[in-house]
């Protein structure tokens, strides 16, 4: 049975490529030297920069690509392309740049493709890694399930609570009150709060069993076992919180940089037909 | 002196009304007797707002009693007002207590001792007229109901239900959710209900909305003078008396059969079978001289039959000839063929030509020919393919076809007038085995699956001859063509099929070898106790083998073959096979060289579960034979094309299902997020294009359909009555509005902003379910639209056999996972 990821994607068609591509480039590089050094201007720098924005121009319509459900064809072999082919654009670009830097809108364009591209590899990172320890964490649960679970356990733990003593009760209803999941973006990142109530309630329950009176203890026990599951699926759903903003955060690099970098060769372009 | 009528009606339902709107038509003297106080019991007794059917679909309604499929209450409606406008001489609460022939006319005595004579009488009480009654004490109460009318008049009341049968389920799952109800079944459990009752009714108690006792009658029923409760149940349960106090019993104890009241005016029957019809002529005579019996006590059960019957049987009895209802619709469809001769003519030539055909009745004949297509081919031409996946059943009537199972373009077989094919993908279905091509100009009768199925319920003989000729047919394709006719007859005159519930076994592991068992239909697991533990080796489906080793070897069964889903297996008998093997050489060389084969598999296989085993403590046991066990859990086994997510791949970007809700009318057909994971590969909430799909049981417009590669969808005719959502064992049916979606901007796309929504359409929901994007190029879109290739549609037989050495995980996720 066919079935492959997006790197050996029809047996690494697209490495292949990008590989092609990139000798291609360097044997003409190495060959074909200009009197006045290698630049953006000579006929070979103009065709590579020609490939280069034709090829930039293709990697955006990835993002229009994958989202065109009435296309035909596979959207897989468009992102194993766009990484592959997206890769080996650095090269082009550099070699098309003749390694000639500066404080100038072209060296701005370059800047960002390089951003778009490290970012990209931020993305099949994340892509490879965080996929299977979702899985792990979650097993067969879904958010959604996770998130009425904890209102469950919410509402049968302060019934219960309503019978302990203050202190217990007020611990619980504390816990319930104030536990917030992935308010922010940084919280989300991390995946953890130190100070979660819940965690905390439940180190104060262990300390405040100790008074609770003989008739009760039964109560207790069922009301801390409540509480513990309620602190491992509060704790899973902040993974998963994690995981998703882990698998989603280099998108708020990659596309903006894009659109930033789309802006920036299209000033480049008419910068260089300008001063010719 | 008694009062006489020309004609006397008895039964005030659809057949009977009819019968008496036309008599009172032709103005002859006549009288319609209802037992009930208002006509047509039967269909009063549905629940509120039920939907009643018009089927058959094409036939026409020629009598002046108007009927289309809609509402209980609208049906009822306007019957009621035609019984006054044509001033129908109704006589209501006039039950019939006896009916014998006298000396001149027919006598007939009611319940309040009232007689009446007649010259003809037509029966039309139907089968549901005499509801079982509780005969207990208490029995006669007013909390106790024997129907249900509108379930939603009862709140926040305590309804005791008896009755285990379907009206039974279905009155008290109408009734949760603002009621305590409790069921008593006097049955060990609920087998007698259909799937998708007994499922709801599970799901129900589970929840806590209802409660049942089982192996549970009541004893007697107490009225209480002061308390919550008007009146308390006295149930005998196998743990003793339990007292059930509550408002209201329902019960829904079924019909008592109408033969012995048949009996007792006179009428024969043909077989001592308590369901068999009487005997009648074509005229509905029965064998009493002037007593026709018409509607669902003559076997016709549908509502639109018994209405034409009405009309046809006043003219019998006037003497007016009148050809059925369906003849227009016939002539129409003989209109390419046999065109000089009349619709009766044809007929009986097809039934003269086709032998299977003349196993049934006129009218069952007419029914299969109005509900089939007339099929003219020309030499050349093919009537389906090998590997197509249609389901539709032919008879030959005329010309010849021939028959090439495997690829090499030779004829196999031969088919001639009066034979039929199609057998094997009506029983297994699974993919046409075989081509089939005409070789001479033929006519052809091709039937859906869905008819024959029917008249294979119905006529014990078809069935039996079908049975032999789909044995016939699966030795001919398990064992090989090499077989001499003498031979294949042989096997076949002496194999039995045998049919298997899921997870039954059809031999274990050590038995002695009773022979070689062909799977007709179904798929079985082959498996063995490999360190104290049951292994599957393989998958077997349907139209191969199992049980050959044991037969070259000679020694006891090496392995347990378990049925994966309801299984029906031909088997062979161990000596017979033996000759067989004995004088032909080319199936004892096949035969050996699968052993072999499985031998090798097997080894390999032993190793794998076994360096797996030692190396298990890593935790999740991903044998390829685990996995296996896993996907047939899932009801893999029963599948023709599953999608299956790859968690170590799949990002959860949702644009499998975005793609699917935007090319299928906003409603997507699966859930990636619901669904069981076994080894990083979960199976969704989404269709598995089952062999013999369980949402096609019950589709009153018959709107579900399979598609020649097996696609099974919904078209456009869906009424929306939910029927298939509730069938499916697998919840990947909803119900849903279709509207078209917006196609997003550039910007957007890029961007991955969500368009605006369009105003929700207030239309009509109807079942949505995965066609498998038969009508996209390219193929489903939700694997396609992954971008990294989690999503993966498969053919389980392709997954779950086990291909030589490769592990099926590994061949599941490729061999480029590190």
């Amino acid at each position: 049975m066919q079935h492959s990821n997006i790197f050996d994607y029809k047996k690494y068609r697209y490495f292949k490529w990008a590989v092609v591509v990139i000798l291609i480039a360097f044997a003409g590089y190495l060959l074909f030297e200009p009197a006045v050094g290698h630049y953006g201007g000579s006929w070979l720098g103009y065709g590579l920069g020609t490939l280069s924005a034709l090829m930039v121009l293709w990697m955006a319509w990835y993002g229009i690509r994958k989202r065109r459900y009435r296309s035909s064809g596979s959207t897989q072999g468009w992102l194993s392309a766009h990484i592959y082919l997206g890769t080996a654009m650095t090269v082009i670009v550099t070699l098309h740049s003749g390694f000639h830097f500066g404080i100038n809108i072209h060296t701005l364009a370059y800047g960002l493709l390089l951003i778009v591209v490290v970012s990209g590899f931020f993305g099949n990172y994340a892509y490879m890694i965080y996929p299977r320890l979702m899985t792990e964490n979650m097993g067969e649960d879904n958010l959604d399930g996770l998130l009425l679970r904890i209102a469950e356990t919410d509402k049968l733990a302060r019934q219960i609570a309503l019978l302990m003593p203050d202190d217990i009760n007020n611990a619980v209803a504390r816990a319930c009150r104030e536990t917030y999941i992935g308010i922010s973006l940084m919280e989300q990142l991390r995946g953890f709060r130190a100070d979660c109530p819940s965690a905390l309630a439940v180190q104060q329950l262990t300390v405040l069993g100790n008074n609770v009176v003989a008739e009760q203890r039964k109560l207790y026990r069922d009301l801390y076992s409540i509480m513990v599951r309620r602190e491992s699926l509060v704790r899973r759903v902040r993974q998963d919180l994690m995981y998703r903003a882990r698998l989603g955060f280099w998108l708020y690099f990659h596309v903006p940089f894009t659109v930033a970098l789309l802006v920036a060769m299209l000033a480049h372009i008419v910068a260089v037909f300008l001063y010719w | 002196m008694p009062e006489h009528f020309n004609i006397i009606i008895i039964g005030a339902g659809p057949s009977g009304l009819s019968a008496a709107i036309r008599a009172s038509e032709q103005k002859v003297s006549y009288l319609l007797l209802e037992a009930e106080a208002a006509p047509a019991s039967t269909i009063r007794n549905y629940q509120r707002g039920k939907l009643v059917m018009s089927e058959p679909r094409g036939l026409p309604i020629r009598s002046p009693l108007p009927f289309t499929a809609s509402l209980r209450e609208t049906v009822l409606e306007t019957w009621e007002r035609t019984i006054v406008d044509f001033q129908v001489n109704v006589r209501y609460e006039a039950k019939v207590v006896s009916l014998k022939r006298g000396k001149k006319w027919l006598e007939i005595t009611l319940a309040d001792g009232s007689k009446l004579t007649a010259e003809h009488v037509v029966l039309a009480i139907g089968v549901q007229g005499n509801l079982r009654k509780l005969n207990i004490p208490g029995g006669d109460l007013p909390q106790i109901q024997y129907q249900l009318d509108d379930p939603q008049a009862y709140q926040n009341e305590t309804i005791v239900v008896i009755g285990g049968g379907d009206s039974g389920v279905e009155n008290a799952l109408a009734l949760t959710g603002r009621n305590q109800v409790i069921i008593l079944n006097r049955a060990e459990d609920f087998s007698n209900c259909k799937d998708s009752n007994l499922s709801q009714l599970t799901e129900a108690r589970k929840n806590g909305a209802l409660d049942w006792l089982l192996e549970t009658r009541p004893q007697s029923i107490e009225g209480n003078a002061k308390g919550e409760f008007p009146i308390t149940v006295f149930a005998n349960t196998p743990n003793g008396i339990e007292r059930i106090p509550c408002h209201r019993v329902i019960a829904r104890l079924g019909a008592l059969p109408p033969r012995p009241v048949l009996e007792a005016f006179g009428v024969a029957f043909p077989t001592p079978d308590l369901e068999a019809l009487p005997l009648l002529s074509s005229r509905y005579e029965s064998n009493v001289p002037c007593l026709y019996i018409i509607g669902s006590l003559a076997g016709y059960p549908l509502i639109k039959q018994g209405i034409n019957q009405g009309y046809e049987v006043i003219e019998y009895i006037l003497g007016n000839p009148v050809e059925p209802a369906d003849t227009a619709l016939l002539r129409e469809k003989f209109a390419n063929f046999c065109t000089d001769r009349g619709v009766d003519d044809v007929l009986e030539k097809i039934r003269k030509s086709v032998p299977l055909l003349a196993m049934l009745n006129t009218l069952q004949l007419r029914e299969l020919v109005l509900e089939s297509n007339l099929l003219l081919s020309q030499p050349g031409e093919y009537i389906f393919k090998r590997n197509d996946y249609s389901t539709t059943f032919y008879f030959v009537v005329e010309g010849e076809l021939d028959v090439l199972i495997d690829d090499d373009n030779v004829t196999d077989d031969t088919l001639k007038s009066g034979d039929f094919f199609g057998e094997m993908a009506l029983v297994s279905g699974r993919r046409r085995p075989g081509t089939v091509r005409a070789t001479t100009p033929c006519v052809l009768i091709e039937t859906p699956r869905r008819v024959m199925q029917k008249l294979i319920g119905s006529v014990p003989s078809m069935r039996r001859m079908l049975n032999e000729v789909a044995i016939k047919t699966v030795v001919q394709i398990c064992i090989g063509l090499s077989l001499s006719e003498q031979d294949l007859n042989d096997l076949a005159d002496n194999a039995t099929l045998k049919s298997y519930a899921a997870g039954e076994e059809l031999f274990h592991e050590g038995d002695e070898a009773d022979g070689l068992y062909l799977i007709q239909s179904g798929s079985v697991t082959v498996s063995r106790m490999i360190g104290g533990r049951e292994v599957v080796l393989f998958y077997v489906a349907a139209g191969k083998y199992v049980g050959e080793m044991s037969l070259v070897s000679g020694e006891p069964r090496y392995a347990t073959v378990r049925a994966a889903i309801a299984t029906e297996a031909v088997l062979i008998d161990a000596g017979r096979m033996s000759d067989i093997i004995a004088r032909n050489p080319e199936i004892r060389s096949e035969l050996d060289a699968r052993y072999l084969q499985h031998l090798q598999d097997q080894e390999k296989l032993q190793q794998q579960e076994a360096s797996s085993d030692s190396s298990s403590i890593s935790g999740n046991q991903s044998t390829p034979s685990n996995l296996i066990s896993f996907l047939i859990q899932q009801g893999v086994g029963e599948a023709t094309d599953v999608l299956l997510i790859d968690e170590s791949l799949c990002v959860r970007c949702n644009h499998c299902e975005q793609a699917c809700a935007d090319t299928h009318g906003g409603a997507t057909r699966l859930d990636r997020d619901a669904g069981p994971i076994f080894a990083n590969i979960r199976v969704p909430t989404s269709c598995r294009h089952c062999e013999h799909p369980h949402c096609m049981k019950d589709c009153p417009p018959d709107a579900i359909h399979r598609a020649p590669h097996g696609e099974v969808y919904i078209d456009d005719s869906c009424i929306g009555c939910g029927n298939c959502q509730q069938n499916c064992p697998y919840d990947v049916i909803q119900m849903a509005v279709i509207q078209d979606q917006p196609e997003r901007s550039l910007w957007q796309m890029l961007l991955g902003v969500q368009p605006k929504a369009l105003p929700t359409i207030d239309g009509a929901k109807v079942a949505v379910k995965c066609d498998m994007c038969k009508d996209i190029k390219d193929g489903p879109v939700c694997v396609r639209a992954c971008p990294v290739g989690a999503a993966l549609r498969v053919n389980p037989e392709e997954l779950l056999s086990y291909a030589g050495g490769k592990s099926a995980e590994a061949a599941l996720l490729g061999s480029g996972e590190e």
